[in-house]
């Protein structure tokens, strides 16, 4: 063996070509099933889409690192399940472009934070943690208040997802922009559409509830949080039901 | 620097440079209304910057034919140059946002300050700023030693080490201004990426041409090590980072993958940029300079061997380990936790073999703080490869998963093994490269080596108590079976250990401050009388005539 090796040292492309060789098995073995075994992903009817403001949320919770404190995979384990509800199941992060599993909790797990508080809380929270929980170390998030959302390429992102594997549907992308205002703007034709295209269960009003009328970054970020957790209950089933 | 290059190699210096220049121009005028035309505006102001330098010393006489009578050092210079300013910088941005977690408000009220964007300010500072920058300029030194070859040019070592100091700048503003793909240690977006892998394919190719050219039959252990990490970590750039932008104008990029397919890839990814960007290439480093300091041969050849393949095989497969008790199938668990316990094997047989090296040498280590760097660096090693595979364990990983434990390992591995290797290393390689005696003052390689052990020791303690209290806290049930604490509760038991793990890292941080005064100062040393070059020189006879 030790023999080889010294004919194999004088040989650099050789070297390389074992290095690659040696190297690719763990990967592949371990990568490519989860693609072709059926059982690696529930089969969930139910699971929906991110709206777009939804998705517009996610990625001001991408650009702000959100996930380098929070987690969002409930682990089986007793005291996880009785601190953040049911585990989670893969099919819940099926949509996520990337996912946002994370590997830090300096804050508490945020994959059932949908619905635990107000928006009004959200708000108050991101504005100034500790003005809400005198003990937090989270980083205050004011200027995301004071920031208009960029909606006008939105249609451009659901078309990006959509080329990744999201099933959004021609209309849902023409109308990406629309349906971001539509979203927080109840009892209007828009909102109308957004329930049309994205299920009655959407949550539809003004998140931030933002001042000067028009979408801030707080809006889309408050929507998401919102909504994590939401997108299917298969979660909240029993096993196999 | 330009005087060093051939006339052809300084047409082709402007010719690359004029490319990037318009590259970055379009980029600007497509992307105005985005932060990629920001970036674009960034990488033209740097090739412009480049296309002055070359020609303000355009005019310069060539380079003689006795240029191959030396190694050309110049990129290994420059970049131990780039690696320590790298090094100051990132552990600065450490410390604050360790700081910050401490008084979350010593921050500015401002988006490019907050935690979150200053994070992978650090982890990219350091890990591929102060590391990669280490990595390439030792690699280009030990290929060249280890081949008794010259590099085969002057232009292409030149145009990986800048290159990649432009991937690093480009990946570092783009967090502060919130572009970032969210993966962990890959955050950089899609054409940060394709820029990378142009730099690395030409990092490869050259190390290739160079050791086509060697002058020795056999390639020396450390080459294994430094190809084994440019080429997987191609291999794990290029699929962790498949992903669609949303036009060619924009900086953001959807990944290709999702979930749960999503994060295997991300971990394999993950844990496989510490084994062969954190491990592999910097195993390259001490399996040349440890020897050479000690001025014994490694000792067990067999054992390096059976330690490369080994490490080679068995990290790719223990990535799942991140993953215990998720949504992740619970075979690949399985599989993961198998191999990172196998791990250990080649893991120590690479750390014994080191620490074996220096059986005989201790009175050295004992006064030689140089050589001490990088014994403290195997000991570290050893002790985290021992701490991975015990926290890959389900039962184990279910307690220190998601705690400051993790941080704690992470950090006795960057700053306990990689860091000190490297200090070690450039402290050896100073005097070689510049021609000096030694360090300008060996007091202050001494004071360096005491601040970085004691801010490593302090960091790391703090991390286990921290990491192991919350993990303890999360699952204590009290007598009625209901949770004991609150998750806050658990928040404020960290803030002691967080201000002694920032005391940790500033220690650790003034520690490289004074290692990088001590090579300015050794650089700036007179030269002493032109010594005869002791043997360093490249087989010319045979070089020239080709
Ligand atoms: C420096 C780490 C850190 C960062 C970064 C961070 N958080 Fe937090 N977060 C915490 C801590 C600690 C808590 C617990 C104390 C509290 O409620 O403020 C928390 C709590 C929360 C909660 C309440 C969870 C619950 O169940 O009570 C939400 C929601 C939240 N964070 C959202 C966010 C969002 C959104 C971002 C990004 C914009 C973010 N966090 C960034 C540390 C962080």
């Amino acid at each position: 063996m030790f023999g080889l090796h010294y004919r194999l040292e004088r040989k650099a492309i050789g070297l390389v070509l074992g290095i690659m060789l040696v190297a690719s098995i763990g990967g592949i073995v371990e990568i490519a099933p989860l693609f072709t075994i059926h059982q690696t992903v529930e089969d969930v009817p139910d699971m929906r889409v991110y709206t777009p403001l939804e998705v517009a949320g996610r990625n001001i919770y991408i650009r702000e690192g959100c996930y380098a404190c929070h987690s969002q995979m409930i682990r089986t384990l007793r005291d996880e399940v009785e601190r953040y509800g049911p585990y989670s199941l893969a099919v819940e992060s099926k949509y996520d472009h990337p996912m946002l599993w994370g590997s830090k909790r300096t804050g508490p797990d945020l994959a059932r934070i949908g619905g635990k508080y107000s928006d009004e809380w959200h708000v108050a929270h991101l504005m100034d943690p500790r003005a809400v929980v005198p003990e937090s170390v989270m980083p205050s998030y004011g200027w995301l208040a004071r920031s208009d959302l960029r909606t006008d390429n939105l249609g451009r992102h659901l078309k990006a997802l959509r080329t990744v594997g999201v099933p959004y549907t021609d209309e849902m992308i023409a109308s990406a922009s629309a349906d971001a205002y539509g979203q927080t703007a109840p009892d209007t034709n828009f909102a109308a559409g957004v329930a049309k295209r994205y299920g009655e269960a959407t949550n539809i009003r003004p998140f931030g509830a933002t001042p000067n009328g028009g979408l801030t970054e707080m809006d889309a970020l408050v929507a998401y949080l919102q909504i994590l957790g939401r997108l299917t209950d298969a979660a909240h089933r029993p096993v196999g039901g | 620097m330009i005087a060093e290059l051939t006339k052809n190699e300084r047409n082709g210096a402007l010719v690359i440079l004029a490319v990037l220049t318009v590259v970055g121009l379009v980029m600007a005028v497509a992307g105005y209304a985005d932060p990629f035309g920001i970036h674009g505006g960034l990488v033209a102001i740097a090739a412009l910057a480049g296309i002055f330098a070359v020609i303000s010393g355009y005019f310069a006489p060539e380079p003689t034919l006795a240029r191959f009578g030396e190694y050309y050092d110049t990129p290994s210079k420059i970049g131990i140059g780039l690696a320590m300013a790298w090094a100051v910088f990132g552990l600065f941005v450490g410390d604050w946002v360790a700081w910050l977690l401490a008084y979350p408000n010593a921050t500015f009220d401002a988006g490019w300050s907050s935690f979150g964007r200053l994070r992978p300010v650090h982890t990219t500072g350091v890990i591929f700023g102060f590391g990669g920058n280490a990595l390439i300029a030792t690699s280009f030194h030990v290929m060249q030693r280890t081949c008794r070859a010259r590099l085969p040019d002057q232009l292409t070592p030149l145009f990986v080490l800048f290159g990649y100091n432009l991937f690093c700048i480009l990946a570092v503003t783009g967090y502060l201004m919130g572009l970032t793909q969210s993966k962990e240690y890959a955050e950089p977006e899609w054409y940060v990426d394709l820029w990378l892998v142009v730099v690395w394919v030409t990092y490869l190719v050259l190390y290739l041409r160079l050791l086509a050219r060697r002058r020795e039959p056999h390639i020396y252990v450390a080459n294994w090590y430094y190809l084994a990490f440019i080429v997987v970590v191609a291999m794990l750039h290029v699929v962790n980072n498949l992903a669609v932008p949303i036009s060619f104008y924009e900086a953001k990029s959807y990944s290709l993958f999702s979930g749960v397919q999503d994060a295997m890839t991300e971990w394999w990814y993950g844990h496989n940029a510490v084994a062969f960007f954190l491990t592999s290439g910097f195993l390259g480093m001490m399996y040349y300079y440890l020897p050479k300091r000690a001025g014994r041969p490694i000792f067990s050849y067999r054992m390096s061997i059976v330690s490369f393949w080994g490490i080679t095989f068995f990290y790719m497969w223990a990535g799942s380990h991140h993953l215990h008790y998720t949504a992740l199938p619970q075979w690949v668990q399985t599989l993961g936790m198998t191999f990172s316990l196998m791990l250990l094997i080649p893991s120590w047989g690479s750390a014994g073999n080191a620490l074996l090296t220096l059986n005989g040498a201790w009175g050295r280590v004992r006064d030689d703080a140089t050589l001490r760097f990088m014994m403290v660096a195997a000991v570290f090693y050893g002790l985290t490869t021992f701490e991975g595979s015990f926290m890959a364990i389900r039962s184990v990983n279910s307690l220190s998963h998601y705690t400051d434990w993790t941080i704690g390992h992470v950090h006795a591995g960057a700053l306990g093994w990689v860091a000190m290797i490297t200090f070690g290393s450039i402290y050896a390689l100073v005097p070689w490269l510049w021609k000096r005696e030694g360090m300008y003052s060996p007091r202050a390689v001494e004071v360096h080596f005491w601040l970085a052990l004691g801010g490593t020791l302090v960091y790391v303690l703090a991390m286990w108590n921290s990491g192991i209290i919350q993990g303890l806290m999360w699952r204590t049930y009290n007598d009625s079976g209901t949770l004991a604490y609150s998750f806050v509760d658990s928040v404020v038991a960290m803030r002691p250990y967080y201000i002694a793990r920032a005391i940790g890292g500033l220690m650790f941080l003034l520690g490289a401050i004074v290692g990088s005064w001590n090579i300015w100062m050794t650089v700036r040393m007179p030269a002493p009388v032109p010594a005869d070059a002791g043997g360093d020189q490249p087989a010319i006879a045979l070089q020239a005539g080709e």
